[in-house]
């Protein structure tokens, strides 16, 4: 999985953050989201899904790896 | 169908009618008697027939109404859907024929780019980061607030004395108003968000609070102290006008929002004892507990947006200059979304709701409210393990006729001697 977000449409709701602590988290000054890491590993794959699809501003993108 | 009792059954196999569907309707807002908890009952056959259809608005318009989960999303999600009020048509009478666009600060009624310059001044001061660090904060402020509730003894008003106070006392504190003005703001608020009051005395009350806000915007920018109002003064390239603005909009939100979820809550946790239950016996529950209520409540039941331009959406053509009204409460019970919305159900998933809203405007301070929640909700059942409604259920007067729904008084009480 490898995940891309995408700082220009961040509302800065802090779904993402709240969803999958591991992987996102909230810039302390401006709000907007950070991306901790851009291939997360498998444990946290669920909830960086979530946190894609619930983002409102829909800013996070997911490319799944190919299944071998 | 209902039917009416004297009517005799049909011998034929009635054909059903297609034209009735096309027509547009009128926003139901009648609640079931006796399920002060359920949207409209007309919302669900309306979502069932089509989540999207034409409506008709008190003023003659004719819009839209969106009633599925996947349709109101899309909406919210879409910026070819404005949020100027000025654009707007009103769902329910009694509304002026047009609304002034939204005065400097008040981000709810503007798109980008404006409606971005201001949000981004915000978004880092309400990060799930800094909310969190408010926790022991909202915990000592939940603390004095049951401690009062527990030396007066029941039946005590919950709204009055735990509801509204706990919520104000933190917005008041992060923005640096002094809660001694709280009465006066939470009863000018009442008024703005009150379906019932002419938009002459809303804005009034709204007017009001600015004004309070732009005096101590004024005393902030002279001397600066410690809270959300002084930074904004010190860093930002706001004008006194919007600031104050600002200042009144969230201190606004802050007021009737988490105030209505903890009464309402407290009063469908009440009213679902094995949910409660539930809830009593296992506090890892708390954080899905208070998405459950966010989704069964839908305390803000009602969005309207107006569209920029032509849009196709689910089969239907919406033309610009449209407005359509989102209704939030029959979404969160859609069923296509949430298998059997109707019942509360603490154990459930409800992640994805739309209580706080969705796309570029979703709620600032949702992580406030959760945190103002999760602390408020099992503080107060640990507190009173034995809380119960003082008076019959359908006593509790309900607010229908506001912007956000709740109860007016939540009257409860507990045993005294168990109560610790």
């Amino acid at each position: 999985m490898k995940l891309s977000v995408d700082r220009e449409r961040c509302c800065g709701a802090g779904m993402c953050a709240l969803t999958a602590p591991e992987v996102f988290d909230q810039d302390g000054e401006d709000g907007r989201v950070l991306l901790r890491d851009p291939q997360p590993p498998h444990r946290h794959h669920a909830a960086a899904r979530e946190a894609a699809a619930i983002c409102p501003a829909a800013a996070i993108t997911v490319i799944e790896a190919r299944q071998t | 169908m209902q039917q009416h009792p004297s009517t005799p059954p049909p011998t034929e196999p009635t054909i059903p009618a297609a034209a009735p569907l096309s027509e547009p309707v009128t926003l139901p807002t009648a609640r079931p008697t006796g399920c002060p908890f359920d949207p409209p009952a007309e919302l669900a056959q309306l979502r069932e027939e089509r989540p999207l259809r034409r409506m008709q608005y008190p003023d003659g318009h004719q819009g839209w109404l969106a009633t599925g989960h996947s349709v109101v999303r899309s909406i919210l999600a879409d910026s070819r859907f404005s949020s100027r009020y000025e654009l707007m048509h009103l769902p329910l009478p009694g509304g002026p024929a047009e609304l002034p666009p939204a005065p400097p600060g008040d981000m709810s009624g503007l798109d980008a780019p404006e409606h971005t310059r201001y949000r981004r001044l915000l978004m880092g001061k309400f990060t799930v980061r800094r909310m969190r660090e408010l926790t022991a904060r909202v915990e000592e402020i939940t603390a004095e607030h049951l401690d009062t509730m527990e030396r007066h003894g029941g039946p005590v008003d919950l709204v009055t004395a735990f509801a509204q106070p706990v919520p104000a006392l933190m917005i008041c504190e992060l923005l640096g108003v002094p809660s001694a003005d709280r009465d006066i703001f939470q009863r000018h608020t009442a008024t703005v968000t009150d379906q019932s009051t002419t938009f002459k005395d809303q804005m009034a009350a709204y007017t009001a609070i600015q004004e309070i806000i732009h005096g101590l915007v004024l005393a902030k920018r002279a001397r600066p102290t410690d809270d959300l109002l002084s930074d904004l003064a010190q860093d930002s390239e706001l004008t006194d006008e919007e600031l104050a603005g600002v200042g009144a909009f969230l201190l606004g939100a802050g007021l009737d929002t988490t105030a209505n979820m903890l009464a309402l809550g407290t009063f469908a946790l009440l009213s679902n004892p094995d949910q409660l239950a539930a809830l009593r016996s296992d506090s890892g529950l708390v954080d899905q507990t208070v998405e459950e209520l966010m989704r069964y409540l839908s305390i803000a039941d009602t969005g309207i947006r107006a569209a920029l331009e032509d849009v196709e959406l689910d089969g239907h053509l919406i033309k610009a200059g449209e407005t359509v009204t989102v209704s939030i409460q029959a979404a969160n019970r859609d069923p296509k979304r949430f298998p059997e919305p109707d019942a509360l159900d603490v154990h459930r998933k409800a992640t994805g709701h739309l209580g706080f809203g969705h796309g570029a405007h979703q709620c600032l301070g949702q992580q406030l409210a959760r945190v103002e929640m999760r602390v408020a909700f099992p503080a107060l059942l640990t507190r009173f393990p034995t809380l119960r409604l003082a008076v019959p259920p359908e006593d509790i007067p309900l607010r229908t006729r506001s912007n956000i729904y709740g109860v007016h008084r939540l009257p409860v009480t507990w045993d005294q001697e168990s109560g610790r």
